[in-house]
């Protein structure tokens, strides 16, 4: 079983997940049992009667798990990115983990994401909304320059409203400035 | 049906706000330093009645949490007088009271009748003298107009006590946050919870008339959306559904319009929504940010917050050509602008040495003046009577509101027992208005 519970409620959702390699064989058989997009980590765990092949299983949130199928190991993303004080630059530290990311969406189309942007407490809060949504666009930006295709990614933005970390002072700040990507399907 | 349930809702609001004491919490920290020295004397009230409110007492905190009025204890009082015949001055120039506020109170078959003096011991004469008459339910609203009068008869400046004040709690662990959008009289009691979710609710502000708010909420599914709720039926709408930002909602002064801004076509830029026919009309154009729009009192000029020069200021548009002209240069960070009243000046956040405060801008002299000594200081709201703002900013961690006047002389702060306290908003208008008879 390819559940990866690491904190928070688990949403399980049972779909047929394809690496590139095999997508022409993909058997119909998506149904969908539990959602909840309203958790740290989203689980996609694969059903029993899945084919033999490869089996990914992945969570969202601070780290996505991309379980390539039995035997196959898992590979471990960051689901995090981090921004400077009103900016929206994507850091190039961040760019191979994003290319990453990218390589998950294109090589599979049934995979949507939700880009979560935010801001620190320091300044108006309707501005850090639009500041969030410019810091989710171009982690959006980059996907899809990467491969990623522009339906596959929603962007919401919830400015200062929802911190990682309650309090004050730069590292605080620095945790809260950021985009979280989300899996589900 | 209806109005037997809207009546039920209303009885039990008033149960809950009569039973419960004032969420917020008003401290004075700073007073004007000639406050005016006032004697409130306990009110005559009808014998054999227990009052739900002592109307005197409310009177006294209002006076005196204005900070421009220092009030004598009535225990100090050496006598007690109910109107003018009655006052003996010497006792009261001893003990340097200069002005007395008088009442009596009289059980009517529906409710109580007050009469009320302000009198000026120096001068031994009756400033004002008025009689007006409300029910049980009305004597905190009865308390705040005495207090409204006195305040204009020795200030010259309208009094916002009987105004409300709306603002947001949001309270819980990081992962739990339960958002409160809450309406209470200006001294913080009789607090009524407006919508209470798990998802964020900001930008919450008033119609012109003060029957309705605006605001966003992200209960749908996390998304954010514009919802207008009528106060007095408790109709609550949808307003936008758009893709990207659904924010800043803003009334124009007419009530007709609101302002917004969406993202739907890219980009942060600022709508205006006719409410009558829904057509919406877009005034902002630009690859920037352009968000926080706030209207000019003729309703003929919108400010707003764009970051088009590098960083966020202020710039205002005229709607009848859409030209826009930037009205701030001092400061990195200038946002959430509002006009006084008077046209005279402009409220805003603005950050100085990293530290972000309220400033007053006067848009004649160019003169800016920071107001607020916090830090974090965000969402300044001016009262109707164009005197004091309230704003939120932190104290050890924590979000609270505080107030100070536009002159800078008079603060406040009002701490909750309710976690952190955002975005307080003034109602534009009275809360009720009580119509003097002849005495």
């Amino acid at each position: 079983m390819g559940i990866t519970r690491n904190r928070g409620p688990l949403a399980l959702i049972a779909v047929g997940l394809f690496l590139a390699g095999c997508a022409s064989t993909a058997p119909e058989e998506d149904t969908s049992t539990d959602v909840s997009l309203d958790t740290k980590e989203v689980v996609v765990e694969t059903p029993k009667e899945m084919p033999k092949e490869i089996q990914p299983t992945i969570t969202g949130g601070e780290k996505v798990m991309i379980s390539k199928g039995p035997g196959m190991g898992t590979e471990t993303l960051d689901g995090i990115f981090y921004f400077d004080f009103d900016q929206a630059i994507v850091k190039r530290s961040g760019h191979s983990e994003l290319d990453k990311h990218a390589s998950v969406l294109k090589g599979n189309p049934s995979f949507r994401v939700r880009l979560e942007g935010h801001g620190d407490e320091r300044g108006t809060r309707e501005y850090n909304l639009a500041l969030g949504e410019r810091r989710a666009n171009g982690i959006r930006a980059y996907l899809t320059a990467q491969g990623a295709t522009r339906s596959q990614i929603e962007v919401i933005s919830y400015g200062e409203e929802k911190p990682a970390v309650l309090g004050g002072g730069e590292s605080t700040w620095a945790q809260n400035r950021r985009v979280a990507i989300k899996y589900s399907n | 049906m209806i109005r037997l349930e809207l009546y039920l809702v209303f009885t039990a609001l008033l149960f809950a706000a009569a039973a419960a004491a004032a969420d917020l919490r008003i401290e004075v920290t700073q007073g004007v330093d000639n406050a005016v020295r006032v004697g409130v004397v306990p009110f005559k009230y009808p014998t054999r009645s227990s009052l739900a409110e002592s109307v005197h007492e409310i009177v006294d905190a209002d006076l005196t949490l204005s900070g421009r009025f220092e009030t004598l204890p009535a225990k100090q009082m050496l006598s007690l007088p109910t109107r003018a015949e009655n006052v003996l001055a010497r006792d009261w120039r001893l003990q340097s009271v200069e002005y007395l506020v008088m009442g009596e109170m009289e059980r009517q078959e529906y409710g109580f009748r007050l009469r009320f003096e302000l009198y000026n011991v120096f001068k031994q004469s009756v400033v004002l003298r008025q009689v007006i008459e409300g029910t049980e339910d009305e004597l905190r609203d009865m308390a705040h107009y005495v207090s409204d009068e006195v305040f204009e008869a020795l200030t010259g400046i309208p009094g916002a006590f009987s105004t409300r004040i709306m603002y947001v709690t949001a309270d819980g662990p990081v992962e739990n946050r339960v958002f409160k959008l809450n309406i209470a009289d200006a001294d913080g009691y009789r607090r009524q919870s407006v919508l209470t979710s798990n998802e964020p609710v900001l930008s919450a502000t008033w119609s012109p008339d003060g029957n309705k708010i605006a605001y966003v909420s992200f209960e749908n599914d996390g998304r954010p959306a514009i919802f207008i709720h009528d106060l007095q039926t408790g109709f609550k709408q949808q307003i936008t559904n758009f893709s990207g930002l659904n924010g800043a909602p803003a009334f124009s002064p007419d009530g007709k319009q609101l302002a917004m801004v969406l993202s739907k076509d890219g980009n942060p830029d600022i709508y205006v929504l006719n409410l009558e026919n829904r057509r919406l009309r877009r005034i902002t154009r630009h690859y920037g940010i352009d968000t926080e729009p706030s209207w000019r009192a003729d309703g003929e000029a919108i400010v707003f917050t764009s970051n088009r020069g590098g960083k966020p200021q202020i710039y205002q548009m005229l709607l009848a050509d859409l030209s826009i002209e930037r009205l701030t240069f001092e400061g990195d960070y200038n946002a959430k602008a509002s006009l006084l009243p008077d046209g005279s000046g402009l409220i805003m956040v603005h950050r100085r040495q990293g530290i972000f405060h309220i400033a007053l801008l006067n848009l004649q002299s160019g003169r800016l003046r920071v107001l607020t000594e916090t830090a974090l200081d965000e969402s300044p709201s001016i009262a109707p009577n164009g005197s004091m703002l309230i704003y939120a900013t932190q104290v050890d961690g924590e979000g609270i509101l505080a107030a100070v006047s536009i002159d800078g002389g008079v603060r406040f702060n009002l701490p909750s027992s309710e976690g952190d306290v955002r975005e307080p908003a003034w109602s534009p208008q009275k809360t009720k208005i009580f119509r003097p008879i002849s005495p």
